[in-house]
């Protein structure tokens, strides 16, 4: 690990402050920061450590209903905050399929928005990657690339965001509260990750020095409690990202579908809001054959950027269950295994 | 430059100079404190032979730089025996061969520990099992794992029903 430059500013705007110098990095849990340190794909000069920044951790109720969380608050304390769970139940069953025990400990709701993608070929040094090194090339192309993008992906990058927090977060139409040099300022959430294009290298709207201070949701996102679900596919049963994986929430009145928010995650570079999909929804019943319908027309522009054409069907099977699991309703607790299509005791559904 | 940072470690509280702002908590314990108990497995987050308990909570201190983390406290394998007398969760893990080689039962331990301090997991082992995926074992101990922790945790649940009866 390059050595870097340690700063532990008293106040958010000393630590906007630091981070102006080049090269510099905020530092909060650091659990993908100092993955992407110890191999070479980061390489600092200074950190500025803005774990002990006060007033950073709380959650609380805003006065028009909506939530604000810290960006300091840890992602398993938000999880396993029953007000939260019970408000927003697929955020918190996507929040508990992240990571392992230990990391969802660390992680805070900050760092999960700017958490890195793991294509191998960003990680791996020797590669070439337009992310990592804009103008090298893209590895991927052409090497193991079953597990990526299948959405809005450009011919210099093919890579995924990894974040499954994200993918409700951006179905419930999350914004982000950020500080920077010119004060503070407040971004959708669907914007604040960009498609690759031509430039993979910029992955977020953020400007140097900018740091993401709090997530907010707004008060229409309670609306959909009783009918929210987070499923995700991986490759082992826990602590994997994933290959596909979908937010289901539903407003019904009857058997009648009144408001549907849909997004997909592990299919594009940034989470991925399925509008036409959640338009399509609305008015209808909830039956299979409508969710399909919807699946058909969010995977509509869907093309594979290399062998991940099953990743194309795979979403729109994922966003059907997930559909159906929301209609059905929500559990009282999150499932044992949360977002998973398995249950380890034969014949038993995942989330009984 | 130095920093000097102070930590609880298993009690007692420590003054430790670092030399290098680099250093994870995971190499200050094992290099400079000499508590080797804590294991260096894959040194990323992905197997969790490194977990300790900061302030109560299990974290992956190869994931953890030591700097930032100036006045916590630490409990690490050391620290879970009364002397001689092993914690039940150390009982459980060899009454169940919890382990094999043994290399990831300090974690694996810690782990449980965190695991039961959260209590999230109760007595369900499905639960208990996906509590713990954060921690490997090559040898493949996972069925005398899930045993072992369970048995802690339905002792535990059965002496809070005592209590409340």
């Amino acid at each position: 690990m390059k050595s870097f430059d340690y700063v532990k500013p008293a106040s958010i705007p000393e630590a906007v402050a630091a981070a102006r110098a080049p090269g510099a990095a905020y530092l909060a849990a650091g659990t993908n920061l100092l993955d992407l340190m110890k191999s070479g794909v980061s390489r600092p000069e200074r950190l500025i450590d803005v774990t002990h920044l006060p007033g950073l951790d709380t959650i609380e109720k805003l006065p028009d209903g909506g939530l604000r969380i810290g960006a300091l608050v840890r992602n398993a304390d938000l999880a396993h905050d029953a007000a939260f769970a019970k408000a927003y139940p697929a955020v918190a069953e996507a929040l508990l399929s992240g990571g392992s025990a230990q990391l969802r400990n660390a992680a805070t709701v900050g760092g999960n928005l700017l958490q890195r993608t793991r294509c191998a070929y960003f990680y791996d040094v020797a590669s070439a990657c337009n992310k990592r090194a804009p103008g090298s090339g893209c590895d991927a192309r052409g090497g193991d690339n079953d597990m990526h993008a299948v959405l809005g992906w450009s011919d210099g990058c093919i890579a995924t965001h990894p974040s499954d927090f994200c993918v409700p977060l951006v179905a419930l139409d999350a914004t982000v509260e950020i500080e920077g040099h010119g004060g503070r300022r407040e971004t959708r959430l669907e914007d604040l990750h960009r498609l690759p294009g031509t430039t993979p290298e910029q992955e977020t709207v953020l400007e140097t020095g900018d740091l993401i201070v709090a997530l907010k949701l707004p008060a229409e996102a309670r609306n959909f409690a009783s009918h929210a679900r987070y499923l995700k596919v991986r490759e082992r049963t826990s602590y994997a990202f994933a290959v596909v994986s979908a937010a289901a929430h539903l407003t019904l009145a009857g058997g009648r579908i009144r408001q549907a928010r849909v997004a997909l995650g592990g299919v594009a570079a940034k989470p991925w809001r399925a509008r036409e999909a959640e338009a399509l929804l609305a008015g209808t019943d909830a039956t299979t054959q409508n969710f399909r319908l919807a699946a058909e027309v969010a995977l509509a522009a869907a093309k594979p950027s290399g062998d991940n054409v099953f990743k194309i069907e795979l979403a729109q099977r994922i966003i059907v269950r997930a559909l159906n699991l929301a209609a059905a309703g929500t559990p009282e607790r999150v499932a044992a295994l949360p977002a998973s299509p398995f249950s380890i005791h034969s014949g038993a559904l995942h989330d009984a | 430059m130095n920093h000097s940072i102070s930590l609880t470690v298993n009690g007692v509280r420590r003054e430790i100079a670092l030399t290098d702002p680099r250093v994870t908590l995971l190499d200050l314990l094992r290099e400079q404190l000499d508590l080797t108990g804590t294991k260096k497995g894959c040194d990323r987050g992905q197997c969790g032979a490194c977990t300790i308990l900061v302030d109560g909570r299990r974290i992956n201190s190869c994931l953890a730089l030591a700097i930032s983390h100036d006045g916590r406290d630490i409990t690490t394998i050391e620290g879970v025996a009364r002397g001689d007398e092993l914690h039940p969760l150390q009982a459980a893990f060899i009454a169940h061969d919890g382990f094999q080689c043994g290399f990831c039962t300090p974690g694996q331990i810690m782990s449980a520990l965190g695991l039961i301090n959260e209590g999230q997991a109760g007595c369900d082992a499905e639960r208990i099992r996906e509590g713990m995926s954060g921690n490997l074992c090559r040898c493949g101990a996972y069925a005398g794992i899930t045993e072992a922790v369970l048995e802690v945790q339905q002792k535990l649940e059965a002496e809070k029903e005592r209590r409340v009866a």
